[in-house]
């Protein structure tokens, strides 16, 4: 089974490079066909191996295994949380081409393959990221995850917002990948090793921790940090998901982001958490602060959009603050729920994207005021947004729900608090849009030109408009609304979840989740809040317009990307702040 | 003192290059800070892999073990290092080059049209 750990990078890579080499002689159809095929079987591929990874499979690659416990080979791990990842990411791309299979125009002649080929270039360095045993091939990785990924955005290459969004999103990221290899480099100096667990072996070996260590930390949790879109790290990501094409949305809110919370848990966990890393204490500190900081930030900014992608890729800061929280407080029912409340909002937020693709094919625009009212006759369509409001509330039984009520008594106190307001918050702006939109309740929005951006005005990404919308559109969102149920109620399923996270985690103390009634009543509270913060604001829109001290706060989005890397190096200074106490101690 | 050296001649080169990033008024100029960043992982790479009197890990002429050489790890880190860089530079060009014909601009200051 060990050998089969590379093909999960190595058959998309080829998938990608076959539509290279064919794409100009293939009609559209064999294309995509190719494409879907390609990542349906990694897909299968990653599957088996998970259902297969107890215990953990350890590839050294090319043969070059460890000789006396010293190693310079490249490692592949795969365990149940990495496996699991790249499952998933593989199901998304999978979901993200289905839907677009008549979703963009007829791309230029001679250039069929060069779409679905980018995106599985995209899954291959998801998978390997996900896998990746050492830290420099999860650098590499990182990087090839991250340049399709600007290329992916910048892909309407006529519009001025995708190029200028794409660079903003390369530059802040690419610079966080280049921290993140500088810390690389001081833990290989430290210790002589590339491999994660050699590493924190390395460490643990030198004695406590020094500004050395510190120094690896924070820049290493820096790249990592961009990537899940913590605050003050998170600018490039509305930018990015406004502009982006729709397909290539669901997958960098389902799962790219994700990858970045995973990464610092991976690293953390395997490298940082013995006696000569970084003391829990001081990662919970990091962490809980801007968890929470990011939280309240991205449901706020949230709160206040009317460009409807915007709108949903703050809803993903806020809930990436939420994942950041559970995996800070490092108990193992923490990891669970993350692990869990990650599943089911993967297939939420991809069928939210999904739906606000079908709005903009069909009325080239996402902007909320411009489309009140014109979207009645979607009804189909307006049942899966609202779904996908109401689980993203958190309401039972969907995955989003269970994993918020296990996260939720993980961390317990007042951070449940925020948990319920940040999904209140979030999932009311999408009804609010909801029932303005596919409803047209409450008055008409008035015009006002705010400093924000609008949807108007968006090139559909469709060539014409459709004649009517293609099946796939709408079996996609409800299939992956359908995965975020089954999460929550498939019996037995949290527990296997629990299992192999537990089992990777937090060294055999398992825990098992269930349902229990103050996670329903949670949830359900939630779910009640978002519905009459959206009917407040339907109905009454004066009275929670945006006050004055909400302007500043969005000024900050300035679209700038000089600004956005002076936040980051305010971020990293922040982190370093946060993490001394307990390395001084 | 000279030990340090070459660690502090890459933060530094690091910190020069996020500076000009953060106040630059041209983007292409940008691209160029984001690859002196880079350099600073370079100079990283290659200090840490640094052994005095030692010469290159080339087996030809040298019967291995009879004298020092440096860590050939780290210039392998550099090398893939140098190819990643190569790959984001020209994306970024590109990308600088179509901002240029639909904005008519290079200024990240005239950019302003994402935000709130």
């Amino acid at each position: 089974m060990n050998d089969l750990l590379p093909l999960l990078v190595a058959v998309p890579v080829l998938g990608a490079a076959l539509l290279v080499a064919g794409g100009r002689r293939l009609p559209r159809v064999a294309a995509e066909s190719v494409g879907c095929a390609v990542s349906a079987g990694t897909a299968g591929l990653a599957i088996v191996l998970l259902l297969n990874s107890s215990p953990p499979h350890v590839e050294w690659v090319g043969g070059w295994r460890p000789k006396d416990g010293v190693s310079v080979g490249i490692v592949l791990t795969g365990d149940g949380p990495g496996l699991g990842m790249a499952a998933l990411a593989s199901l998304l791309t999978l979901a993200a081409l289905a839907y677009s299979w008549h979703y963009f125009d007829e791309p230029p002649r001679r250039h069929a393959g060069s779409f679905p080929g980018l995106m599985l270039l995209f899954q291959a360095g998801m998978c390997g990221f996900a896998v990746a045993g050492d830290l420099f091939n999860a650098f590499v990785f990182f990087e090839l995850m991250s340049v399709v990924a600007y290329a992916l955005t910048g892909h309407r290459v006529e519009e001025a917002k995708a190029v200028q969004g794409a660079l903003t999103f390369a530059v802040v990221t690419s610079l966080g990948a280049y921290a993140m290899l500088m810390g690389i480099a001081l833990l290989y100096g430290r210790t002589g090793e590339l491999a994660m667990t050699q590493i924190g072996r390395g460490i643990d070996t030198h004695g406590g921790p020094d500004a050395l260590v510190l120094a690896a930390f924070v820049l290493v949790l820096t790249g990592l940090l961009v990537k899940a879109a913590a605050v003050p790290f998170h600018f490039w990501l509305p930018d990015a998901h406004a502009v982006a094409p729709t397909p290539v949305c669901m997958l960098l809110s389902g799962v790219m982001v994700e990858l970045g919370a995973y990464g610092v848990w991976r690293v953390y966990g395997t490298v940082f958490a013995g006696p000569g890393g970084v003391p829990a204490a001081d990662l919970e500190q990091v962490l809980v602060t801007l968890g929470a900081v990011t939280a309240v930030i991205g449901a706020v900014m949230c709160w206040y959009q009317r460009h409807i992608k915007r709108l949903l890729a703050y809803s993903t800061v806020a809930h990436m603050g939420l994942f950041l929280i559970g995996i800070g407080v490092l108990t193992p029912k923490a990891d669970d729920g993350v692990a869990l409340y990650m599943l089911g909002h993967a297939g939420v937020k991809a069928s939210l994207f999904a739906c606000a693709g079908i709005l903009l094919d069909r009325y080239g625009s996402v902007d909320e005021h411009a489309l009140h009212g014109r979207a009645r006759q979607l009804r189909g369509v307006a049942v899966l947004f609202a779904t996908g409001a109401v689980a993203l509330a958190g309401l039972p039984p969907f995955g989003t729900g269970f994993g918020k009520a296990v996260t939720e008594e993980a961390v317990g106190g007042p951070l449940t608090v925020l948990y319920v307001a940040a999904t209140a918050l979030t999932a009311g702006a999408v009804l609010r849009v909801g029932a303005r939109v596919f409803l047209g309740l409450g008055p008409h929005p008035e015009e006002h030109a705010g400093y924000e951006t609008t949807g108007s005005g968006e090139e559909p990404e469709t060539g014409q408009r459709l004649s009517r919308i293609p099946d796939t559109m709408t079996a996609v969102p409800a299939l992956l609304l359908a995965g975020a149920l089954t999460v929550g109620v498939a019996p037995g399923f949290g527990d296997v979840v629990a299992h192999a996270v537990n089992e990777a985690g937090s060294g055999g103390a398992h825990v098992s989740v269930h349902w229990t009634p103050v996670g329903v009543l949670l949830g359900l509270l939630s779910t009640l809040l978002a519905a009459g913060l959206a009917a407040v604001a339907v109905t009454r829109p004066g009275l929670l317009a945006a006050p004055e001290w909400a302007l500043p706060l969005r000024r900050l989005q300035s679209g700038h990307v000089g600004d956005y890397v002076a936040w980051m190096l305010v971020g990293a200074a922040l982190l370093a702040a946060l993490a001394l106490p307990g390395i001084l101690a | 003192m000279m030990d340090v050296l070459p660690y502090l001649v890459a933060m530094w080169v690091f910190l020069a290059g996020c500076y000009g990033l953060a106040t630059s008024r041209n983007l292409i100029h940008a691209v160029g800070c984001l690859a002196v960043c880079q350099s600073a992982t370079y100079v990283l790479l290659l200090a840490v892999g640094y052994r005095d009197d030692a010469t290159a890990p080339v087996f030809s002429d040298v019967q291995p073990g009879s004298r020092p050489v440096v860590d050939p790890v780290v210039q392998a880190l550099a090398l893939t290092d140098v190819v990643v860089g190569a790959t984001v530079t020209a994306l970024l060009l590109a990308l600088v080059v179509q901002i240029s014909k639909r904005h008519g601009t290079v200024d990240p200051d005239e950019l302003s049209e994402l935000r709130g």
